[in-house]
């Protein structure tokens, strides 16, 4: 713990004396929250209504609990606030928290893969809890949302004091931030594997879990513009208009589509205001919005801070960063109807969705062709650095997950890709390609950077973290190509006489192997996401420290 | 009287929509505004300064 924390030295703290009274004054105003927290969640595990309800209201219990008593040791303890370095402690939490959840969400991607070729996995006696139902949310919100998320906040806190030359706003709001957020995430999966969700996609946590994540969000917000504000650069670079997209517009999303009734304070079901059509357009809305703004526009925020910084060139043209995020906040917004092609939904919605989504590929190429070409005149480079290689993938892999998805959008090719593995083939290649990558890429940039060290433990290793994960990304799109266009032919054909030819099991024996190839590109991911933990961790251990830097000041 | 929806729809298909569409050509004509490329080149370079700690809070002001 004890190496995230920034040591004050003294001079710092005389800084702050004249703040004391109000130090002290929120210090008992925090234990007095913490005492209520406290024993309201006590109540709620007692007159819990549910399984999930009574575990979130322990845990929540304990840990307020806990606090509690820390909080109760350092009253009046006096608190540092040095103005003039950044505030690099939630950034490396956040690092190892990004690393620790991504393990965690492939191993389990890797063990549901299996479940789906080898069903007897489902063990009997873990029936309800560990079965492909239950495991799959913990996936999907184990890699967008725990390694994803905190990939996002580890660099958009690193970024903003960066871009900005100011330390991050809000003391120690931003640890509030991370812990809270690490609080949703065990709340969430503790809630999945106990069956609470109200069963929207990407959307899965309860009222209560939500409302804790808004709290979380905003902070996050308020710690982000807070920093842009002291800025001391007169402009805002384009890697945080990115970021500020992101986090706003993930904030209205949730809130719309979680506008929910709990049906009792002391249980976690809940019912969805909107119901039919409307319901299933705000999740849309929220679903494909979710891959437009967190998984999109949060990563390209770092591609545009990482890649300059890697290949130690600016990026190739600003002016096409500027066209390329304007573009994508007045599109991306209107894709989300082509989730929904052939349904309720009213055919113009339809078309717009595809339409918009189409129209999206110019945008998308504009910053695929603005990341890579930030190279011209350095390619070289991609010879001798791997970590460069991995970022430039990452965008290569933008661009081909952004050229298949309006294909797919358009209603033709839906009919045919629309509830085929085509479709979670798709999701992979943009989901380990291009997010995947592009965060590899910047942790093998950060760790060094935040623990001092003059260099990774070793390069070598970064290679066979690259070509285990490009391999396992190659194995787990081609095989699901193949099965999800084979299975929607196998769907759709008919005999002479207009039966259909294939029963839904026949489709299912035939993608065996192609289930197998698939977790077998798992293993290999999961395998290289392994090596760089290593790698990593004897970074830090083992790194060589930087050189103490130079303490003067240029005159500006 | 009409419903909402009507109305709502009709005020998206006409003004909201031009508005929009104005907006976003606004912007793209204002970053090819003279003088712009400088102004880019320059903060495209942000991230190559302030990399180990802040900007100083004094003498800031007396630099500029």
């Amino acid at each position: 713990m004890s190496v995230l924390m920034n040591r004050p030295t003294g001079s710092q703290l005389s800084q702050n004396g004249r703040n004391k009274g109000t130090h002290e004054m929120t210090d008992y105003l925090k234990l007095a929250v913490l005492a209520v927290i406290t024993l309201f969640a006590a109540i709620a595990a007692n007159y819990a209504r549910d399984a999930a309800y009574m575990v979130h209201a322990i845990l929540t219990m304990v840990t307020a609990g806990g606090l509690f008593l820390w909080q109760l040791r350092r009253v009046d303890e006096p608190k540092a606030q040095p103005a003039n370095e950044y505030m690099d402690g939630p950034v490396r939490a956040s690092v190892i928290a990004t690393a620790f959840w991504g393990v965690v969400g492939f191993l389990v991607g890797t063990f549901i893969a299996f479940q789906l070729a080898f069903p007897v996995l489902n063990f009997e006696w873990a029936q309800g809890y560990l079965n492909f139902g239950r495991l799959r949310p913990l996936h999907t919100s184990a890699v967008i949302f725990a390694f994803g998320g905190n990939a996002l906040i580890a660099s958009a806190f690193y970024v903003v004091q960066r871009t900005s030359a100011a330390r991050l706003w809000g003391g120690n709001l931003s640890w509030f931030v991370f812990w809270g957020y690490q609080f949703f995430i065990v709340l969430a999966a503790t809630g999945y594997l106990l069956g609470s969700t109200q069963s929207k996609e990407y959307a899965e946590p309860e009222w209560y879990v939500d409302i804790w994540l808004t709290i979380v969000w905003v902070c996050f917000l308020a710690v982000f513009v807070g920093t842009l504000v002291r800025r001391k650069e007169p402009h805002i670079y384009v890697a945080n208009w990115f970021y500020l997209a992101f986090i706003i517009t993930v904030a209205m999303l949730h809130l719309v589509n979680n506008l929910s009734l709990p049906v009792s304070i002391w249980g976690s079901r809940s019912v969805q205001v909107m119901s039919g059509v409307q319901d299933a357009m705000t999740q849309w809305w929220y679903g494909h919005n979710a891959v437009g703004f967190f998984l999109t526009a949060g990563f390209l925020g770092m591609m545009y801070y990482f890649i300059p910084k890697q290949a130690d060139r600016p990026v190739f043209s600003y002016k096409l960063s500027i066209i390329h995020f304007w573009a994508l906040i007045f599109l991306y917004i209107w894709a989300g109807p082509h989730h929904l092609h052939y349904t309720a939904l009213p055919d113009w919605a339809s078309t717009l969705g595809m339409v918009f989504s189409i129209v999206l590929w110019m945008p998308s190429w504009g910053g695929m062709i603005n990341g890579l070409m930030t190279l011209s005149g350095a390619w070289d480079k991609l010879r001798t650095d791997p970590v460069l290689r991995m970022m430039v993938t990452s965008v290569a892999f933008y661009g081909m997950s952004t050229f298949e998805g309006p294909m797919m959008s358009i209603r033709a090719v839906n009919s045919l890709s629309h509830y085929t593995d085509w479709t979670i083939g798709h999701v992979h290649s943009g989901a380990l390609g291009w997010n995947g990558m592009i965060t590899f890429g910047m942790l093998y940039f950060l760790f060094p950077k935040l623990w001092n060290k003059q260099r990774l433990y070793s390069l070598s290793l970064v290679s066979w973290h690259y070509w285990l994960a490009t391999i396992g990304i190659v194995l787990y799109a081609s095989s699901m190509w193949v099965t999800g266009i084979m299975e929607g032919l196998m769907w759709r054909e008919v005999d002479a006489n207009g039966f259909l030819v294939n029963s839904f099991a026949d489709t299912v024996a035939a993608k065996f192997p192609m289930y197998v190839v698939r977790g077998l590109g798992g293993v290999l991911f999961l395998a290289g996401s392994l090596i760089m933990v290593y790698n990593l961790w004897m970074t830090v251990v083992k790194g060589e420290a930087k050189a103490p830097a130079r303490v003067a000041v240029p005159a500006e | 009287m009409e419903d909402i929806y009507t109305i709502t729809r009709a005020f998206a298909d006409s003004w909201a929509l031009l508005v929009m569409f104005a907006l976003f050509i606004g912007i793209i004509l204002f970053a090819f505004r003279p003088g712009s490329n400088k102004v880019h080149a320059d903060i495209a370079n942000i991230p190559f300064r302030h990399e180990d700690r802040p900007a100083p809070d004094s003498g800031e002001e007396a630099s500029k």
